[in-house]
């Protein structure tokens, strides 16, 4: 197992005049719509318990008003909890001291916006170099410093541009830049992707991706996008009304979603590009069918199956190693869209 | 019925009283402090006055060619500095540059008083919305009320002169370098400052490196409208003793002199055209990078 790089216990934060008193209301058992209108006080997150791995991206996933992006910013403390501990190396943030948790934003965590949040006033080379100029890095210095970063994220030559200049997936870069280069572990990007065009976020989680084989990063990416979840998490949390409603791996989420609400949210993915063969593999003895890579698709699975004179094939790890047996029927079943009511007219 | 028809005014033997004892205790205190108060402004008037002499005492030439230098590095326009270097010309050639230099250096020093004290009262109104209920209305108050009335504890207190000039051309033109600084500041994208923020970015960091760079338009535009009412005040300080292009407006109301007026009235204007065009063409280079390719 990898080591826990952030971890959020108990986690509350209740937006009103008296958050406390609304907190000891929510812990007797009052639903957050009574919270609403009889007292005036919108509940953001109620007791969120999730532990972030180390050097994975995680995803925390929501529609809005789920309080996804609230959650981002009790990691740095941008947000003020009303109850709960957030423990990053073994300290809790939330009773950090003004300079301890100035330290945590300087060197330790970094962040990425949905809005971009670049300084129009300054130019891009500038702005990469923003968070090394306010650590105290000399201008000189800091530019060089942060030059890599410009030229890895693609934007060598407009280091003297200003940000009205670039187009909004050009932006994102730049914001990308400036946050790997304070060389933070952890990574915050709150619906970093989202205000870009579908063909501009695809680009731009290759990048990252790219960027995080390389980096081992601890990254955590809120947004309300299933395929961008599915595409870059190693892990996902489901988030609704400001409660964690199921995480874990990917695959286990399509394939045993714990929810109705889940089961809305997935009806409409691709399964068969996204499932893998290794969700699907059932222990059985090695057979004379050919094999596939545990991280094939099912898409991919099923023009070799069913070629297959057994109509089942060999799942094997990277070292081609046997994991399990794959059968047809279990990936066309797989691939079926789970508990869709088909309505009268198309019967 | 006659109650309704007159007012039930507190009568006039009150009243009386009641101006009678405010004049009074004002005078006293007038007479206690009133030196105490005048000695402060004593650095402000010194300087002010060897402003004046600075500005009055230097060959003509040079003031041209430091004007049209200051129009060129303010708006880097030919169109400008030209235009601010012959209009001065014409005033000189005219017989007002003597009055011209003492009213430039009233305005310069009002100015200068005014952004010294107004920027930071602005942006600490910006921090708190208490302070700011508290000033908006002595702002308005200060923007409304007749000059004159002003005038009248002014000279109580300071005589005539200089530095009740200054003073009351002060409490005419800080109300919009105050107001827009504060504005500027409420304006600034939350998203920015979120990110200044998030990169642990102090409170000082956050106000000269995000704050002020990005409310500078609106600085600048509070700047200019300080200096345009600092020039209107002009006339009304020559009442209490300034010296300047006001001098001349005073004598041809009460004289009838309507081309002395008309001249030293448009050599006030000129004076303002100029400023304006400076400082708004500086504004404008200031912000260049709003000006991209992609505005959306």
């Amino acid at each position: 197992m990898t080591d826990i790089a952030v971890s959020i216990k108990g986690l509350y934060k209740i937006f009103g005049k008296n958050p406390k008193k609304a907190l000891s209301r929510i812990k007797q058992g009052m639903s957050k719509q009574d919270l609403l209108e009889k007292h005036n006080h919108v509940l953001g997150l109620n007791d969120i318990n999730i532990e972030i791995p180390e050097k994975q991206i995680s995803v925390i996933m929501g529609l809005s008003g789920s309080g996804k992006s609230t959650l981002i910013r009790h990691i740095n403390r941008l947000m003020e909890p009303t109850a709960g501990e957030v423990i990053i190396g073994g300290e809790n943030v939330v009773e950090m001291s003004k300079n301890q948790i100035r330290d945590l934003r300087l060197h330790k965590a970094s962040m990425v916006f949905q809005k971009f949040g670049l300084h129009v006033h300054r130019t891009i080379s500038e702005n990469v170099a923003y968070g090394l100029i306010v650590q105290g890095m000399k201008s000189d210095e800091a530019k060089k410093k942060s030059h890599k970063w410009l030229v890895r994220v693609g934007l060598e030559g407009f280091e003297d541009h200003y940000p009205s200049q670039l187009s909004g997936g050009m932006q994102q870069r730049v914001g990308l830049a400036r946050a790997l280069a304070t060389d933070a572990d952890i990574l915050l990007m709150d619906e970093a992707f989202s205000a870009l065009d579908p063909l501009i976020r695809f680009d731009m989680q290759n990048i990252l991706l790219e960027l995080q084989e390389e980096l081992h990063k601890t990254i955590i990416f809120i947004t309300h996008d299933l395929d961008e979840a599915l595409r870059i998490g190693d892990q996902i949390a489901i988030l609704r009304d400001g409660e964690v409603i199921q995480q874990g791996d990917p695959q286990q989420i399509i394939l045993k979603p714990n929810d109705d609400y889940i089961i809305d949210f997935i009806k409409d993915i691709n399964r068969g590009r996204v499932i893998m063969a290794k969700s699907l593999a059932e222990k059985g003895r090695k057979n004379q069918g050919p094999s596939v890579n545990f991280k094939t698709v099912l898409e991919d699975v099923l023009p070799i199956i069913a070629k297959s004179k057994s109509q089942k094939v060999n799942v094997v790890d990277d070292q081609d190693k046997f994991i399990g047996v794959l059968n047809l029927e279990s990936v066309i079943d797989a691939m079926a869209r789970p508990n869709i009511e088909v309505s009268e007219t198309y019967r | 019925m006659d109650f309704l028809f007159k007012f039930p005014d507190m009568g006039r033997d009150n009243l009386r009283d009641f101006k009678k004892d405010v004049d009074t205790s004002f005078l006293e205190f007038s007479g206690e402090y009133g030196e105490a108060i005048e000695k402060a402004f004593d650095p402000l008037l010194y300087f002010l006055v060897w402003f004046e002499k600075l500005l009055i005492n230097t060959p003509w030439p040079i003031i041209l060619l430091l004007i049209g230098a200051l129009a060129w590095f303010g708006s880097r326009s030919i169109k400008i500095s030209i235009g601010s270097v012959l209009s001065l010309s014409l005033i000189g050639y005219l017989g007002m540059w003597q009055d011209t230099m003492s009213t430039l250096a009233i305005v310069s020093a009002a100015t200068f008083l005014c952004i010294v004290i107004g920027i930071p009262l602005g942006i600490w109104m910006a921090r708190s919305n208490r302070v700011q209920a508290i000033i908006t209305p002595i702002l308005d108050v200060m923007q409304t009320i007749p000059a004159f009335v002003y005038l009248i504890p002014v000279v109580m207190l300071l005589g005539i002169g200089k530095a009740p000039g200054l003073l009351a051309t002060c409490i005419y033109a800080i109300p919009p370098i105050v107001r827009l600084t504060n504005l500027g500041i409420r304006l600034v994208s939350k998203d920015a400052l979120e990110a200044a923020d998030a990169f642990g970015a102090n409170y000082w960091q956050k106000l000269f490196g995000v704050q002020i760079p990005l409310a500078l338009p609106n600085i600048f535009a509070g700047m200019n409208q300080t200096i345009m009412m600092a020039l209107s005040m002009v006339v009304i300080a020559s009442m209490i003793g300034v010296a300047g292009l006001g001098i001349p407006v005073l004598r041809s109301i009460s004289n009838q002199y309507l081309a002395l007026g008309l001249l030293n009235g448009l050599a006030i204007v000129a004076l303002a055209i100029i400023f304006d065009r400076i400082t708004q063409a500086y504004g404008k280079r200031l912000q260049k990078h709003r000006y991209g390719e992609h505005n959306d």
